[in-house]
């Protein structure tokens, strides 16, 4: 008898993407989708379900189906379709936040779940100039997130290690995903990177950390199924690319010019552009491309097993080749710089 | 305790020790410090392949522009950029280091020419610019080429630019993750325990080597394994002789004290130039660490044992280093 597996949130791009992966896995016999609205994608020969995770109804869903491995990967920072979307802030927060508690509680009352998998964020650590300049699972943040998606992360992960304790019975995975990027992904970074002029905090330069989309979903796919041998996929792992590109590598690799802004006029245009509906920028955000994050994946590799296709700098190439090119290409630069070279030796010989 | 008992260094004769000393010419040019290539191969090479050397160099330097203009180089988990740091950080450095502060290393050997080492130098001169000094140091000195990464107050990664430039130079925050983090790859980390009650005590305070902290560097050098340099630096505690504090000052800023000095704020900017002492970087023979057992590293009373042969051993050189020195200034 093969698996059956719930996943929530497959309305998103990368839950769609999720589902039509995990069918092809030999041990799953059936997928279940679930999302407050039906995808715009398709879901392969997934069966969807809508149902809203807020609402008592998961339960029996959950009963009737005979569910035995839950996939939570409905905890995003941003509505449905970008700005303008389904819902504001207040209903994304009720999503991640009640929504979790729903689906916990209606775990906890199925006999039936065996593992659950949760799609958390490396964004629980927060980012401060005075925290260790990489996290690792068990690095306590030195300031906790003080609201926004960071804050609903670290509110779901309470949830999850409670439910994680009264039913020992459950295999629970934590995997905390840097920032995704990838052809397709949606995120509040993947828009902050197609601004023509990327706004920048004068006086900082962060160091970020990109996961790709392909990798992001062989992590889920693996802490879904059965641990191989001499791997566990039960706990918390930090999941990133290798290495780590700064904020203005990333600038001139795309090829997009930044714009040094004083902290204070960011966090004030930051709020203001969110008002008027823009931008949905939020603090955290701005926090994060001010101190930088960095996450160490050694968990990931040495426990979890998993070893991504992708580093960071790959992962942001490929991003870069998806977006088309910007302002200031970096051939068009190479090119200037090589021609400046071509003719440079030629004029400084007859000077000496 | 004035005739202490002096433990024997790996003391070069004062033959064999660098006899490169610029003259006090060079001092008055170098007082505002500008980027300069490096050019430590320049002078020995054949008056005939100037012209080539310089092509070269600008060749060079244009290939590094294509390489910073299109982001194609690498930086490390820490925000560690070589390339920068090689390049520029220290040629704009490498003025006050030679020119200004005219710093003589001695016992570079010291330093292991393969795997993690843990440097231990005494702090002091108002303006962490020993820790840079030291950075060059190793950099230009050590046989191996090491690059010494060292380990900053969490001021510096609060303020704005510096920030910056301390992530790109290699430096992290002093805690023992990161330290552990980078003693494990193999790299030489650079600490001075004393911390901000080293480097802002009073000018009647110099070379009085204040409490090393908790001795956190003992145990995260313990568990890494790695061998403890003790690093002396005479000359930078009169670069700015703090005579005072305006602790109100401080408090409002959010600085661990404002100094000042006979110059600083009466003068403005001008006040801000140190003054141009000699200095002198001597490091210590490496105390072993590997010898101990795993759970050392939670002995309080081997690591209090520790932490005072370590600080004893820097205090002692500063003595002998001070004894040796004719003058503040040459």
């Amino acid at each position: 008898m093969g698996k059956v597996v719930l996943v929530t949130g497959v309305a998103r791009q990368l839950g769609g993407r999720f589902v039509r992966r995990i069918q092809r896995d030999p041990d799953v016999d059936r997928v279940i989708g679930v999302d407050a609205v039906a995808p715009e994608h398709h879901l392969g020969g997934a069966d969807f379900l809508k149902a809203d995770i807020r609402h008592p109804a998961i339960a029996r869903v959950l009963a009737e189906t005979n569910v035995d491995t839950v996939v939570h990967m409905d905890i995003n920072g941003t509505p449905l379709g970008g700005r303008g979307g389904r819902g504001s802030r207040a209903t994304v927060k009720e999503t991640n936040v009640i929504g979790t508690m729903q689906l916990l509680g209606a775990c906890q009352k199925a006999p039936h779940v065996k593992r659950l998998v949760v799609k958390s964020s490396s964004s629980v650590y927060g980012s401060a100039p005075r925290d260790p300049a990489v996290f690792t699972e068990t690095t306590p943040p030195k300031s906790l997130p003080s609201g926004g998606f960071a804050k609903d992360a670290v509110e779901v992960e309470g949830y999850v290690r409670g439910f994680a304790r009264r039913r020992p019975d459950v295999a629970v995975c934590v995997l905390r995903f840097a920032n995704v990027l990838g052809a397709c992904a949606d995120s509040p970074l993947a828009e902050y990177f197609s601004l023509p002029v990327l706004p920048t905090v004068l006086g900082y330069d962060p160091r970020l950390q990109f996961v790709h989309e392909d990798d992001a979903i062989e992590a889920l796919c693996m802490a879904s199924g059965k641990p191989r041998r001499g791997t566990l996929n039960s706990g918390t792992f930090n999941i990133a690319g290798d290495g780590a590109l700064l904020l203005s590598q990333c600038s001139r690799r795309l090829g997009r010019p930044t714009l040094p802004l004083f902290l204070p006029t960011v966090t004030w245009a930051g709020t203001a552009l969110r008002s008027l509906g823009i931008s949905d920028f939020s603090p955290e955000q701005i926090r994060m491309l001010t101190h930088g994050r960095v996450v160490q994946t050694t968990q990931m590799r040495e426990t979890l097993g998993f070893h991504p296709k992708y580093t960071t700098a790959e992962t942001f190439a490929e991003f870069a080749r998806s977006r088309g090119p910007g302002l200031l290409p970096p051939e068009v630069l190479a090119r200037t710089v090589d021609r400046l070279a071509a003719v440079l030796p030629a004029r400084s010989g007859p000077t000496l | 305790m004035a005739d202490a008992k002096v433990i024997p260094f790996g003391e070069e004769p004062r033959s064999r020790r660098k006899v490169k000393r610029p003259g006090r010419g060079g001092r008055r040019t170098a007082l505002a410090p500008v980027p300069e290539p490096r050019r430590q191969e320049a002078p020995e090479q054949p008056s005939g392949a100037a012209g080539a050397s310089l092509e070269q160099r600008i060749a060079g330097g244009l290939r590094f522009l294509r390489r910073r203009l299109t982001g194609e180089y690498e930086v490390d988990d820490f925000g560690y950029d070589e390339e920068l740091t090689d390049q520029v950080l220290m040629s704009v450095l490498r003025p006050l280091y030679e020119k200004y502060f005219r710093v003589e290393v001695k016992g570079i050997e010291n330093i292991p020419a393969d795997g993690g080492a843990l440097i231990v130098a005494n702090h002091s001169g108002t303006l962490p610019l020993d820790g840079l000094m030291l950075q060059v140091a190793v950099h230009d000195h050590h046989p191996a080429g090491r690059h010494l990464r060292l380990l900053a107050a969490d001021l510096v990664f609060v303020l704005p630019v510096i920030n910056e430039l301390a992530r790109k130079a290699g430096h992290t925050l002093a805690c023992a993750e990161d330290a552990q983090r980078l003693l494990e790859r193999g790299e030489v980390v650079g600490v001075m325990p004393e911390g901000f009650k080293g480097i802002g005590k009073p000018f009647a305070d110099r070379y009085k080597l204040q409490r090393f902290g908790r001795g956190g560097f003992v145990s995260t050098a313990l568990r890494a394994g790695v061998p403890i340099v003790p690093c002396s630096i005479v000359g930078a505690e009169e670069i700015y002789p703090k005579i005072g504090d305006a602790k109100t000052l401080a408090r409002v800023l959010g600085f661990p004290y404002f100094p000042l000095t006979p110059t600083f704020p009466w003068f403005g900017p001008l006040g801000l130039v140190p003054l141009p002492t000699k200095w002198t970087i001597q490091f210590g023979e490496p105390i072993p660490t590997d010898g101990y057992p795993a759970e050392a590293a939670d002995d309080p009373m081997l690591m209090f044992n520790l932490t005072d042969q370590v600080r004893e051993t820097i205090q002692h050189t500063l003595y002998k280093l001070l004894v040796q020195r004719r003058s503040v200034f040459f």
